[in-house]
């Protein structure tokens, strides 16, 4: 019985609205997230942002080497690896970011002494990799149950050399920008959580990419809250 | 008795001192640790320099030698940077393979490099597709103590405003490059970029330079590097606590002033450097 609605709660969302042509402004491409496609972990999620693809796998809680554990807290590891060759330093630096993030929202204080794995496998990369990665991070984590204060989603815009702004760059046009800023936003007060940033802007500028931010990550949200639902009522 | 309260809670200890707006070494919220900076100490260096914040201590040797450019960019040159964190600097780190603070520090100082243009890397070419200079900028960390990357930003840009190339020519017979050691060149350095560090507390607080203690009771981190036109080059928020759009605004001001103090302290030191 129970293995039974295992297999078959795979569940396909995906959006109505952002399908289609996008104009010069503030429009994310299509979206697409699949949960509980993978058996082993506690929890998956493959999302796709255009034609850029993550899979993602949560283990947790599970136990942790005594070596790594925190007494009052659930240790969160996280491992990115590329499409192509191995994990370098660049890998590194995105996984302390995608650490950081979900250390911030997971309620760790709940599991003390256990580690949560998230692993994360690039499928294909068409720009946006970074904001890609936290969105397939968050639906995995809570398709596996782990307690949150909040969700998060990750919104990538580009600066090319007249300012105009870009939400969810494709790759062609994260290569010809002037500054490409990826920031992680918190579902709750829309809060920014992480921030990383390539190429030079002045401060005006990146105010008005927060603020951009901000709205965008609305549509992510509720992509989040559609796509759940959809999960939850069929069964 | 104080001591004992600080091993025991060592948060409470702390939020003591913030709600009177200082900090256990006396500082206030806002106020930087003493800087100083050493250039040029490193003789077998092409160029270096020693930055101490407070008790912070990063040192950086550059080393120039020759490589063929990459084939996808004949008329460039390289900065490799490297960030190293021994087990000498603090007891958190073993020896081995760079650990992971490491790894991230050395890609922050490679971005830093890359998105503020620092050195035009065209300017690293001698002979297009056949011979550039690499830079090899090593930071190494004495004393670990809190704000790193602050302290190896400004390391590297005062030890590349010391590094003297060597005047090269390809002799056209030969094809051998001939160095002329005696006419040496600065590097043209065209922006200044200044990092400026700060810890999240709470939530709420912000406070700039946090020592090794304050960063492992913070709850977020956020460094911005900015250039002197107050463009920023580099916004490094690794998770952590939310932030209001406000809340960044106040820090980038802290970050413009900062930008000056740091500035104002390299332009003298330089200045009061004998020429070799």
């Amino acid at each position: 019985m129970e293995v039974g609605m295992h297999t078959d709660s795979k569940s396909r969302a995906e959006t109505g609205a952002e399908s289609g042509p996008r104009g010069p402004g503030c429009s994310l491409r299509h979206f697409a997230c699949e949960q509980n496609l993978l058996s082993r972990p506690d929890g998956s999620a493959s999302f796709m942002q255009g034609d850029t693809s993550v899979l993602v796998g949560v283990y947790g809680p599970a136990e942790v080497k005594v070596s790594k554990e925190i007494f009052n807290k659930a240790t969160l590891e996280v491992i990115l690896r590329p499409k192509i060759g191995l994990p370098g330093v660049a890998e590194k630096s995105r996984e302390q970011l995608i650490r950081n993030t979900c250390e911030a929202v997971v309620l760790g204080a709940l599991h003390p002494r256990t580690s949560i794995t998230v692993v994360l496998q690039v499928i294909s990369d068409a720009g946006s990799l970074l904001a890609c990665c936290l969105n397939a991070a968050c639906m995995a984590l809570v398709d596996a149950g782990v307690p949150m204060r909040a969700l998060f989603c990750g919104v990538t815009c580009a600066l090319d050399a007249d300012g105009t702004l870009v939400l969810d760059p494709t790759a062609k046009q994260e290569k010809e920008a002037r500054a490409v800023l990826t920031f992680a936003l918190d579902s709750v007060e829309r809060k920014l959580l992480m921030s990383t940033t390539k190429g030079l802007y002045s401060d005006a500028e990146l105010q008005q990419c927060l603020a951009a931010a901000q709205t965008a990550s609305q549509h992510v949200f509720r992509f989040y809250r559609e796509s759940l639902q959809r999960r939850y009522s069929k069964s | 008795m104080a001591a004992g309260f600080k091993t025991v809670e060592p948060l409470e200890y702390y939020r003591r001192f913030l709600k009177e707006n200082c900090r256990p070494d006396g500082r206030e919220l806002g106020e930087f640790r003493t800087t100083t900076v050493n250039i040029g100490s490193i003789s077998t260096a092409d160029g270096s320099a020693l930055v101490k914040l407070g008790n912070t201590t990063v040192i950086c040797g550059v080393k120039a030698e020759f490589a063929a450019p990459p084939t996808d960019a004949p008329d460039k040159g390289y900065v490799v940077p490297n960030v190293d964190l021994p087990p000498l600097c603090s007891s958190k780190f073993r020896s081995g393979p760079p650990g992971e603070e490491a790894q991230v520090a050395s890609q922050f100082i490679a971005d830093v490099i890359e998105n503020s243009q620092i050195i035009q890397k065209e300017d690293l070419c001698i002979s297009p597709g056949k011979l550039a200079w690499v830079l090899y900028c090593d930071l190494i960390c004495l004393d670990y103590d809190g704000n790193i990357l602050d302290a190896c930003t400004f390391a590297l840009l005062a030890a590349l405003k010391n590094v003297q190339l060597p005047e090269v020519t390809i002799n056209e017979e030969t094809a051998l490059a001939e160095v002329n050691l005696k006419k040496k060149n600065y590097l043209n350095i065209r922006t200044h970029p200044v990092a400026t560090s700060f810890a999240v507390f709470d939530d709420t607080l912000l406070i700039v330079d946090p020592t090794g203690e304050e960063e492992h009771l913070a709850t977020g981190t956020l460094t911005i590097v900015m250039d002197e036109e107050g463009k920023l080059c580099c916004l490094h928020k690794p998770g952590g606590s939310g932030l209001t759009g406000a809340k960044l605004q106040d820090c980038m001001s802290r970050a413009v002033t900062r930008h000056k103090e740091v500035k104002k302290l390299m332009d003298e030191v330089i200045k009061s450097m004998k020429p070799k």
